[in-house]
């Protein structure tokens, strides 16, 4: 078991200096344009240009920026560790905007994703075992409607009748919770459900499909053959052995929507990660970008480490192969 | 055979399945009755019903998506109309069951112990360190080297014969009355299939139950079975002791099969396959099911069912229209036949 986590930590290691590389290819070399013209005021002169060249390091060829870049990534600068250098436009770390930013994305995350697990499998578990019932097609039909509804046009649905009309929850904008509790959870709820709709939706087919094959399997016949109850033989013996395929999709989703959950962040103007991204992409404000980015990759290949030994944990199959 | 050992009597089981193409009429009017100490082999080829019937009596199937009519009756209960509850508290308990395939009847994420130990405590409030040791203690008896440790082990660490006796254990696990094999050695080597079917008879000896194996190897039933039961499509075409059935069997299908079947006596060259193949039983010829396939044929096969029972007292039970004189003249030219090959 260390062994395999071991052989998985350099793994990702390996994975998150090559996202570093093509992202940094990406975000310093492709795009047309200097980016010396957007911080050097109007109609700025050659050397001008010049210096800010020399003072963000655009001067030098691009694998020296590259070297540096990485070096600072793992040494860290002067800002610690990990150095994610400071951006073009006023010269501030990256760091400190990502970590002022991060925990609006992070805890909208974590709320859908708590949202959207537990109504998504318990939908899926009941439209399984009451196949082909009422209860099975309305699920099915919400997953439909779920799966189909933009959430731009659901995120502002729900702020119109949930906020303007009957105001049960708070507008849009973010409410720390160091400043108030339920302001925090009043302005959290809609984006919550607008962001958890959508996953629950797709969580609900899967874990219905993964379930009800799962409850074909010769192993819940001899479970029943034992004399079982039926709530064991569902959810001991069927639920444990559909886990896999979901447990797989959860860390993916919730590594994805790092820098992901733009558009809900958005209409709610939570100004998140993803609100930062996009805002530093248009000023080619790029250091912040690839800060973004870099942090998003991290989280996907760090849960990928996750899943591959909660993989092992569900299924003895995995660690002795 | 006196009546206290009688375990279990079974009369016109039938079993439906409605789909959407129409009723599949898997199972039909099937009748028969199990006592201590025997073994009731079932025979036939895939689809004749055999393992539906077995999964009906043990309440297997989907009650609402079959139709199960006749009577099943067990220790004076009827298992057809009994409450679900019932019924599960039966099932593992008084009656077990062993399946065909070890490979997928193992549950691939929990340890084998777990698993038996799961049976014990699925009818007994008992803690779960007893159950564990009663779970090991049942895999020594089933012939698992180094029981306490094995226990420990997942399903992918045992091999196809070390599972099939987990799942024997796992039936013993409250000496049941009955104990039904579903194609137990289908799955397995010819040498562990040879120490299964001993370590079933062992254990029917050991514990006086009544064992059902249901096979399509004739092979198998020869070496462990009392009485045997032939079936097609859903019918039961003979039935009676094994030694009468093999010595002298009645029906032109029951003679089909055992001349399709391999022995050190027979070579492969002179065996003769039945022709064609078994019918749907979605839409079952008229008459007798077999009659399409039957080289014996004759007027009334077509159009009129025939009874399941003994063409003279000293017979045992066909379903065969064919005249008795007839059936002993066959019979005879297929042995002489046999003795020649």
């Amino acid at each position: 078991m260390f062994l395999y986590i071991a052989r998985r930590l350099v793994w990702t290691l390996l994975v998150v200096f090559f996202v570093l590389l093509i992202t940094y290819v990406v975000f310093f070399k492709l795009p047309a344009g200097n980016p010396a013209l957007r911080f050097a005021g109007h109609s700025p002169t050659q050397q001008e240009l010049n210096e800010i060249e020399q003072r963000l390091g655009l001067n030098q060829p691009w694998y020296v920026q590259f070297g540096k870049y990485s070096f600072h990534f793992f040494t860290g600068d002067r800002y610690g560790w990990p150095g994610l250098g400071y951006t073009f436009a006023s010269g501030a770390s990256v760091k400190s905007l990502i970590l002022a930013r991060a925990p609006r994305t992070l805890l909208l995350i974590a709320g859908a994703a708590f949202l959207w697990l537990v109504v998504g499998v318990s939908i899926g578990v009941l439209s399984a075992v009451r196949r082909r019932s009422v209860v099975d097609r309305a699920s099915m039909g919400f997953a439909l409607f779920g799966i189909s509804t933009p959430v731009f046009w659901l995120g502002l649905m729900m702020l119109y009748i949930f906020w303007r009309e009957l105001g049960w929850a708070g507008g849009a904008g973010y409410v720390s919770p160091t400043e108030s509790i339920s302001g925090f959870f009043s302005h959290m709820i809609l984006p919550w459900v607008t962001l958890a709709l959508l996953y629950a939706a797709f969580y609900a087919r899967m874990t219905r499909n993964s379930l009800l094959e799962t409850l074909g399997e010769d192993y819940i016949r001899t479970a029943r053959a034992k004399g079982l109850s039926e709530r064991t033989v569902i959810f001991k013996h069927g639920l444990r052995a559909s886990l896999t395929p979901i447990v797989t999709m959860f860390g993916m989703d919730i590594a994805l929507l790092v820098g992901g959950a733009v558009i809900t962040e958005s209409v709610f103007n939570l100004q998140g990660l993803g609100y930062l991204a996009i805002n530093s992409a248009t000023n080619q404000d790029l250091p912040i970008v690839a800060g973004v980015v870099l942090l998003a990759a991290v989280a996907v290949a760090f849960m990928n480490l996750i899943v591959d030994i909660l993989y092992a944990f569900i299924d003895p199959r995995v660690r002795y192969s | 055979m006196s009546d206290n050992r009688l375990l279990l009597d079974v009369r016109d089981l039938t079993v439906r399945f409605p789909t959407a193409d129409g009723v599949v009429q898997a199972v039909s009017n099937v009748s028969f009755t199990l006592s201590r100490g025997e073994t009731l082999g079932v025979v036939g080829e895939s689809g004749s019903g055999k393992s539906v019937s077995n999964l009906a009596i043990m309440g297997l199937l989907n009650r609402a998506r079959t139709q199960i009519t006749g009577d099943v009756e067990f220790k004076g209960r009827n298992l057809l109309t009994l409450d679900p509850d019932d019924l599960r508290k039966i099932r593992g308990k008084e009656i077990a069951m062993v399946f065909q395939d070890p490979f997928a009847c193992l549950h691939p994420m929990y340890r084998v112990g777990a698993q038996i130990a799961e049976a014990v405590t699925a009818h007994e409030n008992v803690p779960k360190e007893r159950a564990w040791g009663r779970a090991v203690e049942l895999l020594d008896r089933v012939g698992i080297p180094n029981a306490p440790s094995r226990a420990r082990d997942y399903p992918h660490q045992f091999s196809g014969g070390m599972r099939q006796r987990a799942m024997i254990a796992m039936a013993l696990v409250h000496n049941p009355d009955i104990l039904i094999c579903d194609e137990p050695t289908t799955a397995l080597d010819v040498t562990v299939q040879a120490q299964i079917l001993e370590l079933i008879e062992d254990v029917k000896r050991e514990f006086d139950i009544g064992v059902i194996l249901v096979t399509h190897d004739l092979g198998v039933v020869a070496e462990t079975a009392t009485s045997v039961m032939v079936m097609y499509a859903g019918r039961v075409m003979e039935y009676g002791p094994a030694a009468q059935v093999f010595a002298q069997p009645q029906h032109p299908y029951a003679w089909g099969l055992l001349d399709s079947m391999p022995t050190i006596e027979h070579r492969l060259d002179a065996l003769v396959p039945i022709e064609g193949s078994p019918p749907s039983l979605l839409a079952p010829p008229a008459g007798c099911p077999f009659h399409p396939r039957c080289p014996y044929r004759f007027e009334p096969c077509p159009t009129e069912l025939p009874p399941l029972t003994a063409p003279v007292p000293e017979a045992h039970l066909d379903a065969c229209h064919l005249p008795w004189d007839k059936k002993v003249a066959l019979g005879k030219e297929r042995g002489n036949k046999a003795a020649a090959a």
